[in-house]
């Protein structure tokens, strides 16, 4: 019998990330990184303190110029584009319309001084919706979503805990359709158990809009859950890559040995 | 390629897995090296050797969780065939969707998803309808004797038998194509025992491979048509 490669056709990267560096001076932030992202498909960029992983994030996302690389982003707009050539204008459009970023300190992502549900309706308003009934519906939809009470939807952020905070930031960065979504620690200033119910309703909400998602973690936990895939990071480079449960399983670089040797079980 | 019938399902060759343990001064376990065999329709090969030989290891190298340094997993997957070893993440992903199913001993699922939504998972991954998949799964846990009280649970707090039962009804609530049955009725009492080999042998009989570990001697000799010593390929050390 002979071998046939498969040849179903795979659907192209939603994100093409190619030798990605950012040089801080001559710190290295994050150096010489590649890999695809599939639509639909979830990777999780793990490691230490100070392994890359935020600077990676925040270059892939456009918040920092990169010092060398192209990033290629299949937009709705204009078809594959590399994100750093585009004009800061082109940019900020497809920030707005096409990703959503979660920031690990929900005062990083909400504007404090707006109600809650004021936060979850802006990202319509900014893309041109005025119809002031159906932006209230579709804010009320999300905050059911994000299981929080809606009879809180004029409350300001600062009255909400910080789970809760969280969850009005997935909800603003989910109620424009996004196809990317880029998280930093989304969990990372949670209790545990605040942390696996946001955590379960992060990851059914990835599922059922087909989003595409990157998200940065240290808990290997989180990475166990949430990612298809893993890109495993070390003082800026990628030191292992693969299916998550294949990285997580059989580790081969030491560091990913130690990284996971070092999780406690309970 | 021939589409016969009875071609392998699953076929190794040359397998060789090492673990280097880098925190460790980086010693190295060598499992096995030029391991073959192939496995053909409504075969149940077992693993057979002591404890510690590399049955589980084995296993874990035909799901793709394992890396192997050397040799070829060739699983036929929509017709053709594809070799673990070189496909890329999202290929493997599509073999475990459709082809490749896998009961483990332990039951890993995300925390929170009721029971009944676990079992109808595989089924609308691959595109069952959402009524059709319910009532599917309802038949397969009514089966396997899970309380129907139970169904609406999330499995974390179920006994270690019952989660067990989970775990097989999501491997058998579809017909995958190929098996790997790592202990699958290790927790499981003589009557869910009884069970299990009996959706064992009617997948065999419908034309599924499966490869299999199993302690309990009677479930052994009740699926097994042969057995595969892993200890005869054993690396030099």
């Amino acid at each position: 019998m002979n071998r046939e490669p498969e040849n179903v056709p795979e659907p192209a990267p939603l994100l093409q990330v190619d030798g990605l560096t950012r040089m801080f001076g001559h710190v290295t932030g994050c150096r010489d990184v590649s890999f695809e992202l599939h639509p639909g498909e979830i990777l999780g960029v793990v490691g230490e303190s100070g392994s890359g992983k935020t600077t990676l994030l925040r270059c892939l996302s456009g918040k920092l110029t990169p010092t060398a690389g192209a990033a290629v982003f299949d937009s709705r707009r204009h078809g594959p584009v590399n994100v750093f050539e585009l004009s800061e204008q082109d940019r900020r459009r497809l920030q707005r319309e096409e990703w959503g970023f979660v920031h690990q300190n929900p005062r990083d992502g909400l504007r404090m001084r707006v109600s809650g549900g004021a936060n979850v309706a802006e990202p319509l308003m900014n893309l041109g919706d005025r119809h002031y009934g159906r932006m209230r519906q579709a804010t009320v939809d999300w905050l059911s979503r994000v299981e929080l009470d809606i009879g809180r939807v004029d409350d300001k952020p600062r009255n909400f805990s910080g789970g809760m905070q969280q969850r009005i930031q997935i909800a603003r960065n989910l109620i424009h359709a996004p196809r990317l979504v880029f998280m930093d620690e989304p969990t990372g200033g949670l209790d545990v158990s605040v942390q696996a119910r946001l955590l379960d309703l992060l990851r059914e909400l990835v599922r059922d809009l087909d989003l595409s998602a990157i998200i940065v973690t240290h808990d290997m936990g989180v990475a166990r859950l949430m990612a298809d895939r893993l890109l495993v990071m070390k003082d800026g480079c990628v030191v292992e890559t693969g299916l998550t449960d294949q990285v997580l399983d059989d580790a081969h670089h030491a560091y990913t040995q130690l990284l996971v040797s070092s999780v406690l079980q309970i | 390629m021939s589409n016969d019938a009875t071609a392998p399902l699953i076929r190794v060759e040359g397998l060789a897995k090492r673990f280097t343990l880098h925190q460790h001064d980086a010693a190295r376990i060598n499992v096995f090296e030029g391991l073959d065999f192939e496995v053909r329709p409504g075969e149940c090969v077992v693993l057979a050797g002591p404890s510690g030989v590399g049955k589980s290891t084995l296993m874990r190298c035909l799901y793709g969780n394992y890396l192997v340094d050397c040799g070829h997993v060739l699983v036929r997957h929509d017709g053709r065939e594809v070799d673990l070893v070189s496909a890329t993440p999202q290929q493997i992903l599509g073999v475990r969707r459709r082809s490749l199913g896998y009961v483990s001993q332990f039951l890993r699922v995300i925390p929170r998803v009721p029971t009944l939504q676990l079992v109808m998972e595989p089924l609308l991954e691959n595109g069952v309808a959402a009524d059709e998949a319910e009532c599917r799964a309802r038949d397969m846990l009514g089966a396997l004797n899970l309380p129907e009280e139970h169904w609406g649970l999330p499995p974390a707090t179920f006994s270690g038998g019952e989660q067990q039962r989970v775990n097989i009804a999501r491997s058998f609530v579809r017909r995958y194509p190929i098996l790997l049955l790592d202990e699958p009725t290790a927790s499981l009492d003589a009557g869910n025992r009884e069970i299990v080999v009996r959706l064992i042998r009617e997948a065999l009989a419908e034309g599924a491979a499966m490869v299999g570990i199993f302690h309990d001697e009677d479930v052994r000799n009740a699926v097994a048509t042969r057995t595969f010593e892993v200890a005869q390929y054993r690396a030099a050390a």
